[in-house]
């Protein structure tokens, strides 16, 4: 049986990876020449390995499903991203970062992985400069920032709203350099189909060329999987259409175990559902919450007057708006971390109190805002006694240069004008925590694969700070793989080139071929949406923002009678041989329909509250999360047997050091 | 509201492709257009018949894969908007709507309404990037002070999504607005400036053999780009051009 190593490397925790770099083993550059590795995946923790790995001489197979990696969901990602360079002077350091990951993630990540990402934030930004990335700057010429949720200081380095967006076509640009020089060999419109393991170790993959339906093989001596989260397991999330857990989820099938499956981030503004065609959720940045206040009405009867249409917001009065985070939690007040946001969200809509048709939705308020701008900018220009209109007029003007094009999606998707009235929003799935478990280089329990990005568990415990998600990704990228891949692959400098005529590769390719072909000929009566869209429905309502043991065993239940019926009733039209976007939504959504049990299983044995993951049973009488240390102070990795509802749980025990382990409070 | 669509339909990149009739219903104005032909792809795979083939992706108008030519304007009515970000409250019951891919030499259709864009990339790789390895070794990002109003100058036109509009648009089928947003990027920054002339003309050499046209400078790249790239940027990477050319040897 495996057997979980962590590999923290001994010493104190600010030296550890120091130490770590200078003694694990090097390949040099001559023999990098005849080694290939594959990454999968070109988001920002993809692009960023494979274009590092490339520059130091690897032979890099880099695959993406979409038909450039520079549309790789990782562009969406629109606030910032962390790093501890103390450019404001307000006592930031990397003892901070680290700290308020930790303690953002409720206790339940890897210390000394966490002191990593905090140690090498800061050379992310002077990398990502050096790349030509254009973030805001002062009118002085240096970087600005600005503030995230669940933290005291102002570390977070942005583009506007299209933070993501800058920061992956930079790492594009460092791949294209490498694409061009032939180091990296790009396969667009591919997806994995499966890992391949030879003498138990990873040596290739399985890809289908999805233009073509072409099933190929491809040798490495390493895999490296950084495809994403598996947040499009609720149908609805705020992830790409394409995004999916095949990778990882393969790989897991193959002897990768699973870490915190149920871990995933419900993100506390997003636009609300507007009705059953919906096919995926919007964002709408954290950074708006340095600004709006989150407010329902007092009085139940105002609520339901709302939700009629029959009062607006705007004219309802002060005393009579109930600012719930700012009662519930002073000190942090709107800028609680996303977990306590977007339960408080649930909390008030669940008692009667939400705004919209559905019930579901409360307000972000930013006419406080448009006042308070209004009336400085006023004094800036020197106005006196300005009126009413004037400030309003001059606050709008500050908000839109902030969040313009914020507001200006927002619009186009409700078609209301925030400037007049107050956004509608409701939490959504956004990102999941948990993924491929990996020891400190990162390594998965394959020997030869690895997993990177949100792909892995790595960083964020049971809740992930706002502006982190970026942070992590580049960071196991460009500064961390690149150094520990090499440990491995000096052993495999003998080895010679990867021989995929081999029965492993045969076996592999075929096991392939028979899924495609049993998907096409069920010939059922139900698309793979309706499917997709079921079992959305049941993750959201059992296993999503709180859960409980009956529910979750229902779930269970529920899940794999949906599983048996999609595989007796799906309707995948056309062949394996063209391409065919039903048949990739449908290998998608099977692998989904395994996942989600793991979830609910994982979910059902943390009997604990932590983080994202809020069990009812376990509360204090205030209604915050209930954590258990003595008997849940560390990470389920899973192991797959054959049946997702019977993998077998492993434990990796959580040691903190650095850290006095504190009940997580933000009042 | 019921919608009539006439839809490019075409198997293959060897085969002639057609524009064929569907008739959509209950269409709510609340929808994505995306999610409109969602709704006809799933009648369509319940009636047995084939889906209509179309890129899309992140939907919320970042990604650039969504790229249809709807009623002869690229993405559609709404100005300054992707095809994902379209939603049916632009159209009025009992319209028809004529969908097609876009269409330019450098971009031949792969099946219905997908085609191949790979040639953006190409381009990119002939120079889009400053040449430097992501050691951790470098600067610190505070050394090289740039003007805010050059830092959001690059910003704008890094905003660029890589959709192919401006291509579409343009009766010639030039690049020039895509490439141009990657020139000024990069001119404007000082990492970027030192190949500032190497890359114009790599740049510019590949996006000719890809089969792109030439600029007349009639703007309607402009006009259509959904991230509201300035054709100032074609002025700039015009100088730079011509500056590379001019003085040999930087």
């Amino acid at each position: 049986m495996t057997k979980l190593d962590a590999k923290i490397p001994e010493g104190p925790i600010d030296k550890k990876w120091t130490n770590h770099k200078n003694s694990i083993k090097l390949v040099n550059p001559a023999n990098k020449r005849s080694i290939d590795i594959i990454v999968v995946g070109t988001g920002l923790a993809g692009g960023s390995a494979a274009a590092s790995l490339a520059e130091m001489g690897y032979n890099v197979k880099a695959f993406c499903f979409q038909d450039s990696p520079r549309r790789a969901h990782s562009i969406a990602a629109q606030g910032g991203i962390n790093a501890a360079k103390n450019y404001q002077n307000d006592g930031d350091s990397v003892y901070r970062l680290f700290y308020d990951t930790i303690k953002g993630g409720d206790y339940r990540s890897r210390e000394s992985n966490v002191y990593r990402l905090a140690e090498v934030s800061a050379s992310i930004i002077d990398q990502c400069v050096a790349q030509g990335v254009p973030f805001a700057r002062e009118y002085g010429g240096l970087l600005d920032n600005r503030s995230f949720g669940g933290v005291q200081v102002s570390r977070t380095f942005y583009a506007k709203g299209q933070t993501g967006q800058q920061l992956l076509l930079g790492a594009y640009s460092a791949m294209s350099r490498q694409i061009s020089k032939g180091k990296i060999t790009m396969y667009n419109r591919h997806e994995m189909m499966d890992v391949v393991k030879v003498d138990g170790k990873a040596r290739g993959i399985i890809a289908r060329n999805l233009v073509t339906g072409e099933i190929e093989r491809h040798g490495a001596h390493a895999v490296v999987i950084c495809s994403g989260g598996y947040g499009n397991v609720f149908f609805l999330s705020t992830n790409a259409m394409g995004s999916n857990a095949s990778a990882s989820w393969k790989v897991h099938k193959k002897g990768a175990f699973f870490g915190n499956p149920s871990y995933t981030q419900i993100h506390p503004t997003c636009i609300p559902v507007s009705g059953d065609h919906q096919s995926k959720l919007t964002l709408m940045s954290e950074s708006l919450r340095n600004d709006g206040r989150i407010w329902v009405p007092k009085k139940k009867e105002d609520a339901e007057a709302i939700r009629q249409g029959k009062l607006k917001p705007v004219e309802l009065k002060e005393e009579d708006r109930d600012y719930y985070l700012e009662r519930r939690y002073p000190s942090f007040g709107n800028l609680v971390p996303r977990d306590v946001a977007s339960r408080a969200a649930k909390e008030r809509c669940d008692a009667g109190f939400g705004v919209n048709q559905t019930g579901e939705a409360v307000f972000l308020d930013f006419a406080a805002a448009i006042q308070r701008y209004g009336k400085t900018e006023a004094k800036v220009q020197g106005k006196e006694n300005p009126s009413k209109e004037e400030i309003t007029k001059l606050g709008k003007g500050v908000v839109e240069s902030k969040y313009g094009n914020l507001f200006e999606m927002y619009e186009k998707i409700t078609d209301d004008n925030p400037y007049e009235t107050p956004m509608k929003i409701y939490p959504a799935v956004h990102y999941t925590m948990g993924g491929i478990w990996v020891d400190y280089n990162l390594m998965t329990t394959i020997p030869g694969c690895y997993a990177c990005g949100e792909a892995n568990f790595s960083d964020h415990g049971a809740n992930r700070l706002g502006a982190s998600a970026l942070m992590q990704g580049l960071a196991d990228g460009y500064f961390v793989l690149p150094y520990t891949i090499g440990d491995y692959l000096a052993d495999d400098i003998r080895t010679g080139e990867i021989d995929i005529n081999t029965s492993e590769f045969q076996k592999a390719e075929e096991e392939v071929k028979t899924s495609l072909d049993k998907l096409l000929n069920i010939n059922g009566s139900k698309t793979v949406d309706h499917f997709h869209r079921r079992l959305g429905k049941i993750m959201w309502n059992q296993c999503g923002m709180s859960r409980n043991g009956e529910d979750l065993k229902k779930a269970m239940k529920d899940i794999r009678a949906l599983r048996d019926e999609f595989w007796s009733d799906v309707r995948v039209p056309g062949t394996s041989g063209e391409m065919n976007a039903e048949l990739e939504k449908a290998t998608r959504v099977a692998d989904f329909l395994e996942l989600g049990e793991l979830m609910c299983l994982d979910a059902l044995d943390r009997e604990e509250s932590a983080g994202g993951h809020f069990r009812e049973e376990y509360q204090t009488p205030e209604g915050e999360a209930l954590r258990d240390d003595e008997n849940f102070s560390f990470v389920s990795a899973y192991e797959f047997t054959g049946d997702p509802g019977k993998a077998v749980l492993h434990k990796e025990q959580l040691e903190f050091e650095a850290v006095e382990v504190k009940t997580r409070s933000y009042k | 509201m019921n919608l009539t669509l006439k839809v490019w339909r075409q198997k293959g990149p060897e085969v002639k492709g057609k524009m064929e009739t569907y008739q959509v219903s209950d269409v709510s104005p609340d929808m994505s257009f995306l999610e409109m032909l969602d709704v006809l792809n799933e009648e369509l795979v319940e009636k047995g018949e084939v889906p209509i083939a179309f890129d899309h992706d992140c939907r919320e108008g970042i990604c650039g894969s969504c790229n249809l030519f709807i009623d002869g304007q690229a993405h559609g009515p709404m100005h300054r908007t992707t095809t994902c970000q379209l939603h049916m409250r632009s159209f009025k019951d009992g319209d028809t709507i004529h969908i097609e891919p876009f269409r330019a030499k450098a971009f031949p259709v792969i099946k219905d309404l997908v085609v191949d864009r790979s040639s953006f990339d190409r381009v990119i790789q002939a120079g889009g990037y400053v040449s430097v390895n992501t050691s951790g070794n470098t600067l610190d990002a505070n050394a090289i002070p740039v003007p805010k109003e050059d830092a959001d100058m690059a910003f704008d036109a890094a905003t660029c999504i890589g959709c192919g509009a401006c291509v579409a648009a343009c009766k010639n089928a030039s690049a020039m607005l895509f490439v141009s947003a990657k020139v000024s990027q990069l001119t404007l920054l000082p990492q970027g400036e030192v190949e500032a002339s190497e890359r114009v003309k790599n740049m510019v050499a590949q996006m000719d053999k890809e089969g792109f046209g030439n600029c007349s400078v009639t703007g309607a790249c402009e006009v259509e780009c959904p991230k509201g790239i300035s054709l100032e940027n074609i002025a700039r990477m015009n100088r730079e051009y011509l500056k590379a050319n001019v003085s040999p040897g930087k």
